[in-house]
């Protein structure tokens, strides 16, 4: 049962409705390429092969504003506030339209990333914290957070290895260095500064993402177990 | 990032609100001309007008994808492009920013549509605080007048069936706008908005605004001189040769 537990004001209203949502909200947070994707693809069938039903969703993929959100990334003339909001769309969107009738369904929803990672990219590109956590205020707390924490010299490593440096992922719209590289460093150094400063007061469960993907997978499935509905 | 209240700029910013067929457009309209003639330089923003947002909210429109929520987020998204776009950077200019209606649409409409009154305000702290807000008043029998006749079909949120508060849409717009303009009665004191009675005659109505604003111009850099003044000066012009046939002699 996910309780209607939020960080700032319901607006949407659950507790006034009663809601019952007896699924669970579990979150695999962390920075670009540090192994999110692969980790949510191993539990999602050892959940399913376990007889549970599982949804998953991840950023950019509403319906509502998914597409316009990419088309904009695309141009050159979207502001930081603006691709704020627009994330904020797309997260709202997804949280009413997937994650919400799932756990109320009593699905599993295995989410890769959640508000932190919004609220990280929010604050570094200069947000008013307190803007922006008031507009995620609204969304659940999770049955569990999963922080895949990783250095600046153990990503590395892992980025070029996937193929090389994205330009969203540099931080390029900030331009935070002659180069990509340059603006990568130092844009995913500020984030995870983010992270570590949002782990404790969220409740983020730690686990370190320089050990190999079994093992860390491994980890995963033993905190989630207990969570999991029984029967 | 700066918040309501906080932003220190050059320019002016005057918004005009109210309901629909409130006839708040008119008004503004008339300012710019005024204003332009004035000798001013003169930006006019339009509520949901975004070019990079305008698809996506036409598509939560048209498929009935939005709800309150992300109705709500959705203009908040497009406010927030144009005052990235065309609200700061023309008043850090030093221009006179005009706006067509403005955060307390989305307070009114948002609120209506029962969304957290405190959480709305808190999506919108972006926003630059306006010189001066105009909140047009009138009568709901006069704006639901101007409105519905001559008017074939009310859309689908512009009615609020969303709320689902009548199955025909013009009482539904009705007891809709009902809401709207009992939240922006509660917002003239809360933010200060300047009401004007918009049952007079339009050229009354903006004799007032006119002289309301006039104060707030002092210190705002003309880019020409006032139309009256150039006719002054064309004038003196045609009494003593121009450059061009100096030059060209």
């Amino acid at each position: 049962m996910t309780k209607l537990a939020f960080y700032g004001i319901d607006a949407i209203h659950l507790k006034e409705r009663e809601e019952v949502l007896p699924g669970r909200l579990i979150v695999i947070e962390g920075t670009d390429g540090v192994g999110r994707t692969t980790q949510l693809q191993l539990l999602r069938p050892w959940l399913e092969s376990s007889g549970y039903a599982v949804v998953d969703t991840e950023m950019t993929r509403s319906v509502l504003a998914g597409p316009g959100l990419k088309q904009a990334k695309e141009g050159h003339t979207l502001g930081p506030i603006t691709l704020n909001l627009f994330y904020a769309t797309d997260f709202v969107d997804r949280f009413e339209s997937q994650i919400l009738p799932a756990l109320r369904a009593g699905f599993i929803v295995l989410t890769d990333r959640y508000i932190y990672s919004l609220i990280a990219r929010a604050v570094v590109r200069g947000a008013d914290p307190q803007w922006i956590r008031s507009i995620y205020g609204l969304a659940l707390k999770p049955d569990a957070i999963f922080y895949l924490k990783i250095g600046i010299e153990d990503l590395i490593p892992r980025v070029l290895q996937r193929g090389g440096f994205d330009y969203w992922e540099s931080g390029m719209d900030m331009r935070l260095g002659a180069d990509l590289f340059e603006s990568f460093v130092n844009y995913q150094t500020r984030l995870l500064e983010q992270f570590n400063s949002m782990s404790e007061s969220y409740g983020f469960q730690v686990i370190d993402a320089s050990l190999p993907i079994e093992l860390i997978a491994e980890q995963l499935k033993q905190r989630v177990l207990p969570l999991l509905p029984q029967g | 990032m700066e918040t309501y209240g906080t932003h220190v700029y050059p320019g002016r910013l005057f918004v005009v609100e109210g309901v629909d067929g409130s006839g708040k457009s008119t008004q503004i309209a008339l300012l710019r001309q005024w204003l332009i003639s004035e000798g001013y330089a003169v930006f006019f923003s339009e509520w949901n007008s975004s070019p990079l947002v305008k698809k996506t909210t036409s598509k939560g429109k048209k498929k009935q994808l939005l709800t309150p929520t992300t109705f709500s987020l959705i203009h908040a998204t497009d406010f927030a492009d144009r005052t990235e776009h065309d609200i700061i950077p023309p008043l850090k200019a030093g221009a006179i920013v005009l706006a067509d209606r403005y955060i307390y649409t989305a307070f009114a409409r948002d609120v209506a549509r029962n969304v957290d009154r405190r959480w709305v305000r808190e999506l919108y702290r972006f926003a630059v605080k306006p010189t001066m807000a105009f909140y047009y008043r009138v009568p709901l029998e006069v704006s639901l007048n101007r409105i519905l006749t001559g008017r074939t079909e009310l859309k689908y949120y512009e009615a609020g069936m969303d709320l689902g508060l009548s199955n025909d849409p013009q009482e539904s717009f009705k007891l809709f706008q009902e809401r709207i303009v009992s939240e922006y009665e509660a917002m003239i004191d809360e933010f200060g908005l300047t009401v004007m009675d918009a049952t007079l005659p339009i050229p009354e109505q903006q004799r007032r605004m006119r002289k309301l604003i006039r104060p707030y111009l002092q210190g705002v850099r003309r880019i020409r001189s006032s139309a009256k003044e150039s006719a002054w000066a064309g004038l003196a012009r045609e009494m003593r040769p121009s450059h061009s046939e100096i030059v060209g002699r």
